[in-house]
């Protein structure tokens, strides 16, 4: 079996090399989409709605960052959107009570960190399914969110709060979440794709066994994983309190289906082991242009939501498509039997 | 390969950035700048009020709490019979569950496309101000009806009925139906964040406070979400929980058939009365078979009606929305005016009580 | 290699699957004592708890529930997971009522219709992850999608309101023979028929095998793929009938009936001890799991939590089983590799 390291290299610039690809047919579709949503809607060109179109996504686009490095990993976060709702609770909660936003904010984000620590002892220590254990919290955490709050709302923010969420870089039309959004994404991307932590990361999704032998702390990173995961989340559950200036138990949910969506559709391998967080940047754009264009073509929530779900199967079955023709080609071109690692890890399971 | 991916990002980066920067004239507020291909929304929508144009067709988004409840397909049949009169267009938008922030996204579109006027029943006063503010400041005038926005964030509130006079009705019909005026009562309410089940409640708990309601006891205020399968667990729960149950009090259209039906199927009519809101059709055999002998309502096509004449009379600049201007709509209140009142509401009027001596001779 | 392979295969399948059966069974005890306990707790502060009516009420909740559980049992003794049992019930619940409504085809054609809009969903499951491979929680999260918004589409704004429904069909609900509630004996009759199948088919076996070691069942000559394929169907269909009974109980259906459902079914099931790793867990554990937490969910009620409390039991319930179910699969790993050596 091939080392770690070497395989790395090579299939890392394969994959790499595939991506690239995908990276530009995502470029592609956003410029496809752009002239569909000019076709569809002569209000589509204003400023004022690629404000709307960009704010109204950036609570999911900032949780997709860290799902990203998840995913990789070869996890998954299902309770992102109920961290949310429990942050939102509980800023309003905390605010109720008189307590001041600069103390309840970091506050919220450590009850965050907290959770996500809770999702990462029991997936990288105890050794559970990450699927059923974040199903689990997702349930676990919306359920502590309905009982801080009930099932009223908060809703009496001063304003500094809500110009978080509401307001623009002065002078522009940048929505805050969009600065939020880059700089996270800027950071975790050179954490990704310049650190040792995006080896490693990128390691353990591949061959978890193979990157424990080589010395990667597998359980240490998983769990940071997580942690980092369960912060973001109850940031954007601040933000998603500051935009609609309103703290409610049930903020944020149907979130995870969008977050999942857009890392996948970003290009993502669902099994682990590869996806950049440009691609993903990328999608986050794709899914907000499409969803505005849709929207203001009148068509409705119900076909938006139809139009989702495909796109979340899609952004699997295409992949494997390509990876498969492409395999076959290299087999006729080459001679050269497939590269081991080149079949997806956890074919055999799924039948 | 990496220094593309990493490049790639700055150039998407500064792109949008740039994009971004290129697009602020108008400084800091969301005002769609004046932009080219957007004048096609008919009647000329940025007219503040000034000019007393005569009443020409326009473009009026409706948006109610959610588009599954019935209630708002029945005041809708008003909107649109108003919009006949004048040719006027009228897009229904919203969410499938009643909920803040489904509807805001729906408030955005609307302002970008430019309608004339937004007629809302918000789901959560707060959530959606901001949104309808910004609309109202991009030229739209905003009627709320039904559920009303923060004050503040309309141009005109149609109330339809007197907060406090709905209040002491359910507190009376609770009394009326309650042996001897005495016993538990239960309050099966509609979303947590309804601005007008809660203002209904609250004045009914005033209500209630009083000498001749001593004997009821407010057990417990439970929330069915409009919606009829969370409503009728909800009222199963009710009847589970407290069998000394008297009364249920529903100010919901959906809230008040779940519970009828409950009770009714239960077997338990005779010691335990369902009243409140609702349709004269939705509740005919309950007020027969003795589970609802009282209930209330208003004619809610003829609020739809009224709400979609005053978005015309803003729109057309009769009324700007102040305290104490009066306007007519010829077939309500009898061709009397109405009155504008504090915070800019509008009364559609009392709200009527249905019993086994009328409730045959209404069909909606 | 194939023949002691096989046969080393065969062995450990069987002696863990006799380590589970003996587990399975020690699960579902636990879940009776527990509710016994639970129940008689819950009298003493609420006497109305062991009331007929408020226990059949409870049990027939549970069935509806139970009959969805039953189906995704299957799916997860697989190793996979159906996450849009809860859009197929709403859309079957949808069509049903409307088709009553308009008395298009008569109770007994709207019935089967509705069954065999369950069964097609399921098969679109199944092929979306069989034939498409792609991963049963993205197939699923995205059916979840895609199912609900052909519910939202072709219900509108349109609500079926009880009265537009045939007489009596709503009974079956209400009405009970010899005291039991006819949803029980449904979900009685559901739980019975599929644990023959289960245990005494060649279909049975190989849903186990394939769950348990999937390896293993590809070098034995089970195809897979069919047997996943046939788990996912099933399951839509079992929610589709789930669909129908919800449709007798709420009578008023609309495009948001049975949001929120599938968090329950998920939890029936891992609580009544089908193993989330796959391979092993019973149809009677996951209706009893069903019936598990209608109880806890009336409990709070009349012990007068506020029904807030019921998500975060719901998640604890979840995080508990599942780690208690990692400990029992590393138990008897250790245990068989043990044997197996010696």
């Amino acid at each position: 079996m091939h080392g770690p390291s070497v395989a790395g290299a090579r299939s890392g610039r394969s994959r790499l090399g595939v991506l690239a690809r995908w990276e530009t047919l995502l470029v592609v579709a956003i410029a496809g989409l752009v002239v569909l949503g000019t076709l569809l809607s002569p209000f589509f060109l204003t400023p004022g709605n690629f404000s709307n179109l960009i704010a109204a996504l950036m609570e999911v686009a900032i949780m997709a960052l860290p799902m990203t490095l998840i995913i990789v990993a070869g996890e998954i976060d299902l309770s992102v959107e109920s961290m949310a709702g429990l942050a939102s609770s509980l800023i309003g909660f905390l605010w109720a009570a008189g307590v001041p936003l600069t103390a309840a904010i970091p506050l919220v984000l450590v009850v965050g960190a907290l959770g996500g620590l809770l999702n990462g002892l029991l997936v990288a220590r105890g050794r559970l399914p990450s699927l059923v254990v974040t199903l689990g919290t997702l349930a676990l955490f919306r359920g502590l969110a309905l009982i801080v709050l009930g099932p009223r709302g908060v809703s009496n923010f001063p304003p500094e709060f809500t110009a978080l969420g509401f307001g623009y870089v002065p002078g522009t039309l940048i929505p805050w979440p969009f600065v939020i959004f880059l700089s996270l994404a800027l950071v975790l991307g050179v954490v990704l794709h310049r650190t040792w932590i995006g080896r490693q990361t990128y390691a353990i999704g591949r061959n978890t066994g193979a990157a424990r032998y080589s010395g990667v702390r597998v359980i240490r990173i998983r769990t940071a994983l997580f942690v980092l995961s369960g912060l973001i989340a109850a940031l954007a559950g601040i933000i998603l309190t500051s935009r609609l200036s309103s703290a409610r138990a049930d903020a944020g949910a149907g979130m995870t289906l969008t977050v999942v969506t857009v890392v996948l559709l970003g290009g993502v391998n669902i099994f682990g082991g590869s996806g950049t967080i440009p691609g993903v940047a990328l999608a986050v754009i794709a899914v907000a242009v499409m969803q505005n264009a849709l929207r203001l073509a009148s068509v409705t929530v119900e076909v938006q939501s139809i139009a989702l779900g495909l796109l979340l199967i899609l952004s699997v079955v295409i992949p494997n498509f390509a990876h498969q023709a492409k395999s076959a080609i290299d087999r006729v071109r080459g001679g050269r039997p497939p590269p081991a690692d080149s079949v997806r890890r956890g074919e055999a399971t799924t039948g | 390969m990496k220094l593309r991916s990493a490049g790639r990002t700055i150039a998407l980066a500064t792109a949008t950035v740039m994009l971004f920067a290129a697009c602020t004239g108008g400084g800091a507020t969301q005002a769609p700048g004046g932009s080219t291909a957007a004048s096609t929304a008919p009647g000329g929508s940025t007219a503040a009020g000034g000019s007393a144009a005569a009443a020409g067709p326009i473009t009026v988004g409706y948006l109610p709490k959610d588009i599954v409840n019935q209630y708002f397909a029945a005041a809708k049949t008003g909107i649109d019979k108003g919009a006949a009169e004048t040719g006027s267009k009228i897009i229904q938008v919203g969410p499938n569950e009643p909920k803040a922030d489904l509807q805001v996204p729906f408030i955005k579109d609307l302002t970008t496309q430019k309608v004339n006027a937004i007629i809302i029943s918000a789901d959560g006063k707060d959530e959606v101000a901001p949104d309808l503010k910004a609309a109202m400041a991009a030229g739209i005038k905003v009627v709320g009806f039904d559920s009303s926005p923060a004050v503040g964030a309309y141009n005109v509130f149609v109330n339809q009925v007197d907060f406090s006079g709905v209040g002491v009705n359910l507190a009376d019909w609770a009394c009326e139906l309650a042996p001897n005026c005495t016993g538990d009562i239960a309050i099966l309410s509609a979303a947590a964040t309804a601005t007008n089940q809660n203002a209904w409640i609250d004045l009914m708990k005033t209500t209630l406070a009083g000498d001749k309601y001593k004997g009821l006891k407010l057990v417990d205020t439970v929330y069915g979400d409009d919606k009829p399968d969370v409503s009728t667990t909800q009222a199963q729960g009710l009847l589970t929980k407290y069998p000394n149950l008297k009364v249920i009090v529903a100010p919901t259209t959906v809230g008040i058939l779940a519970a009828a039906q409950v009770v009714s199927q239960a077997g338990k009519a005779a010691s335990v009365k369902v009243t409140g809101l609702g349709f004269p059709n939705d509740m005919k055999k309950f007020v027969k078979d003795g589970t609802s002998p009282v209930f209330g309502l208003w004619s809610v096509p003829d609020l739809g009606y009224l709400s979609y004449q005053v978005a015309a009379k803003l729109v057309s600049g009769e009324i700007t929305g102040k305290e104490g201007e009066t306007f007519t709509v010829k077939g309500l209140n009898k061709d009397q005016p109405y009155t504008i009142g504090k915070d800019s509401i509008v009364i559609l009027g009392p709200a009527f009580r249905f019993d086994s001596t009328n409730v045959d001779q209404f069909n909606f | 290699m194939s023949d002691s392979g096989a046969a080393v295969a065969t062995l450990s399948v069987r002696s863990r699957g006799q380590w589970l059966a003996v587990v399975a069974r020690q699960r579902e005890l636990s879940l009776v004592a527990i509710m016994i306990v639970l129940g008689g707790l819950v009298t003493l502060t609420a006497p109305q708890f062991l009331t007929v009516s408020n226990l059949s009420q409870v049990a027939v909740l549970a069935a509806l529930i139970a009959v969805a559980a039953v189906g995704e049992a299957l799916v997860v003794i697989t190793r996979n997971v159906d996450l849009s049992v809860e859009a197929t019930m709403g859309l079957v619940a949808y069509c049903v009522a409307s088709l009553l409504e308009r008395h298009a085809l008569g109770t007994t054609g709207a019935i089967a219709f509705g069954l065999g809009l369950g069964l097609v969903l399921g098969m679109v499951n199944g092929i979306v992850v069989t034939v498409f491979r792609v991963p049963a929680i993205v197939a699923t999260l995205g059916t979840l999608s895609i199912f609900r918004g052909i519910d939202y589409l072709v219900a509108g704004s349109h609500q079926v309101p009880l009265a537009s429904l045939p007489d009596g069909f709503t009974n079956p609900a209400r009405d009970s023979v010899l005291g039991i509630p006819i949803f029980v004996l449904v979900a009685l009759g559901i739980v019975v028929i599929g644990s023959a199948v289960l245990r005494s088919t060649r279909f049975g076996r190989q849903l186990y095998a394939v769950g348990s070691n999937p390896e293993a069942a590809a070098i034995l000559g089970i195809p897979s793929r069919l047997v996943v394929f046939t788990a996912f169907s099933v399951c839509g269909l079992l929610a589709g009938v789930a669909g129908v009974l919800y449709v007798m109980e709420f009578g008023t259906i609309n495009g948001t009936s049975a949001t929120g459902l599938v968090l329950a079914v998920v939890a029936a099931v891992v609580v009544g001890g089908v193993n989330i790793f796959g391979g092993s867990g019973t149809l009677v554990g996951a209706a009893l799991g069903a019936l598990f937490l209608g109880f806890i969910a009336n409990a709070l009620i009349l012990v007068g939590l506020s029904q807030f409390w019921l998500q975060a039991i719901y998640g604890l319930v979840i995080l508990l089983a599942v780690s208690a179910d990692a400990i029992i699969v590393r138990r008897i790993q250790r245990a068989t590799a043990a044997r197996r050596v010696r």
